[in-house]
């Protein structure tokens, strides 16, 4: 089993490594679409700006690769939302993989939503051995409504998708590589169940 | 429901942590990735490294401590001390953390804060405020408490908030290792008025501090370090009372 990380310069690739290495998978961080042609399994990561992540997946020819890849693949955070079809975050499109649009929060919470937040979760492979009501580690200002592919929630002031599948695409919300224990669990669940 | 964050603060020098540390179970104390590893594994939700190193040497060094402690942790952590160049946060970030304070170069450039912003997302730029209260007026300081400026620290956050700062993390220099409580009215004041979140600093010594400056101060999070280091108190029971005490907080 092989895993491999997509670099196209908007990720903490490092944290997703350090994560993939603590679980003993073995990895590799790339930005060429032939290289990750040979993994078994995708992750792809995301922090920053919506907009600006685009731009680079297209100029690299990295989204036409995700949007056509057979392999199980995992978006975090920003990554899950750039599988969807539109983002508010600079108003642009996304790739299109899920039907969802990405909204900011409009809260009289704290912004950006930074920290650990319950969730819960269904019966799906991706949480086995996660308790519901389990913490999690997030951070984001723009969120993805609850639609028929989701297969998590949590509450902040409104209810959201932490977590949606459909086919061989797999997305969350939250930061796996930065939610202790349970969160490497759910790495190695999409490593070895999806 | 957001859980509130107990945040333990590493001070390190030369690669080693400074300040008191007193763990009996620990084969050396002064490894910061060893306590680093300790304080994940009580239950710490975030931790801060400071490096207060001067020398080049130090911040070589320094650098491997992040590598060596993204390794040993599964939980976010943020680095701060002497940061000024856009190059030393993608080198820190490459080394693994999630997040840079800033302090003093912000307060000499307020711009560094938006470059920072759209270089790296404001969610890993935290502004690091430190201020004193001299004779009942807040003021903002420099450069470890040294140096005076023109700020006082209520437009000094919102300030940074509108430049692009994803988190603030207030210092009171007036109680900070006091152990006597955090400064509660001005962390309230300060929280109320921002949308991003505050992390609170200085002065902690009890339990009850933790629950004071979590409620009546607004906190969003409360760091702390001899408390912890000296062993007076572990992570785990101040989370435990903080949850008897009806704060949503995760154990």
């Amino acid at each position: 089993m092989r895993i491999g990380i997509i670099n196209y310069g908007a990720g903490n690739i490092a944290s997703v490594k350090n994560a993939l290495d603590k679980l003993g998978v073995n990895s590799i961080v790339s930005s060429n679409p032939i290289e990750l042609n040979d993994v078994d399994k995708i992750i792809f990561p995301g922090v920053g700006h919506a907009k600006e992540a685009m731009a680079n997946l297209q100029n690299s020819g990295l989204d036409r690769f995700i949007k056509t890849t057979q392999k199980p693949l995992l978006g975090i955070c920003l990554g899950m939302q750039l599988l969807g079809s539109y983002s508010e975050e600079g108003g642009t499109n996304g790739l299109g993989v899920f039907d969802f649009e990405v909204k900011k929060f409009n809260i009289n919470l704290k912004c950006p939503h930074m920290g650990w937040n319950r969730i819960t979760n269904s019966k799906s492979p991706l949480f086995k051995g996660i308790n519901d009501n389990a913490w999690l580690y997030f951070v984001h200002s723009y969120y993805v409504p609850i639609s028929g592919n989701s297969i998590a929630a949590a509450n902040y002031q409104v209810d959201f998708c932490i977590a949606v599948n459909s086919q061989n695409f797999w997305g969350v919300q939250f930061h796996p590589e930065k939610s202790g224990d349970d969160g490497l669990q759910i790495l190695k669940n999409f490593i070895e169940l999806c | 429901m957001l859980s509130k964050r107990i945040i333990p603060c590493l001070d390190v020098k030369n690669g080693r942590t400074v300040k008191g540390v007193n763990f009996n179970n620990l084969m050396d104390a002064g490894d910061p990735v060893q306590l680093a590893y300790e304080y994940y594994k009580q239950g710490a939700d975030e931790l801060v490294l400071l490096d207060i190193t001067a020398t080049l040497e130090g911040r070589e060094t320094f650098i491997n401590v992040v590598k060596d402690v993204a390794k040993a942790i599964s939980i976010p952590f943020t680095v701060g001390g002497g940061i000024s160049k856009p190059e030393q946060v993608e080198a820190l970030l490459k080394a693994g953390a999630d997040k840079v304070s800033i302090n003093s170069a912000a307060l000499q450039n307020p711009n560094l804060i938006t470059t920072l912003a759209n270089a790296f997302g404001s969610q890993c730029v935290v502004v690091a405020i430190d201020a004193i209260n001299n004779q009942g007026n807040w003021e903002v300081v420099s450069h470890s408490g040294t140096k005076e400026t023109i700020w006082d620290p209520f437009e000094w956050a919102k300030k940074a908030e509108s430049l692009g700062a994803g988190e603030i993390l207030l210092t009171s220099y007036s109680s900070d290792g006091t152990q006597m409580g955090y400064a509660i009215d001005l962390t309230a004041k300060i929280s109320e008025s921002l949308k991003i979140p505050v992390i609170a600093s200085g002065g902690a010594g009890c339990k009850e501090h933790f629950l004071e400056v979590l409620t009546l101060g607004k906190a969003d999070a409360a760091l702390a370090a001899g408390v912890f280091h000296f062993g007076k108190l572990s992570i785990k029971e101040v989370k435990q009372y903080l949850n008897d005490n009806g704060i949503v907080i995760r154990l």
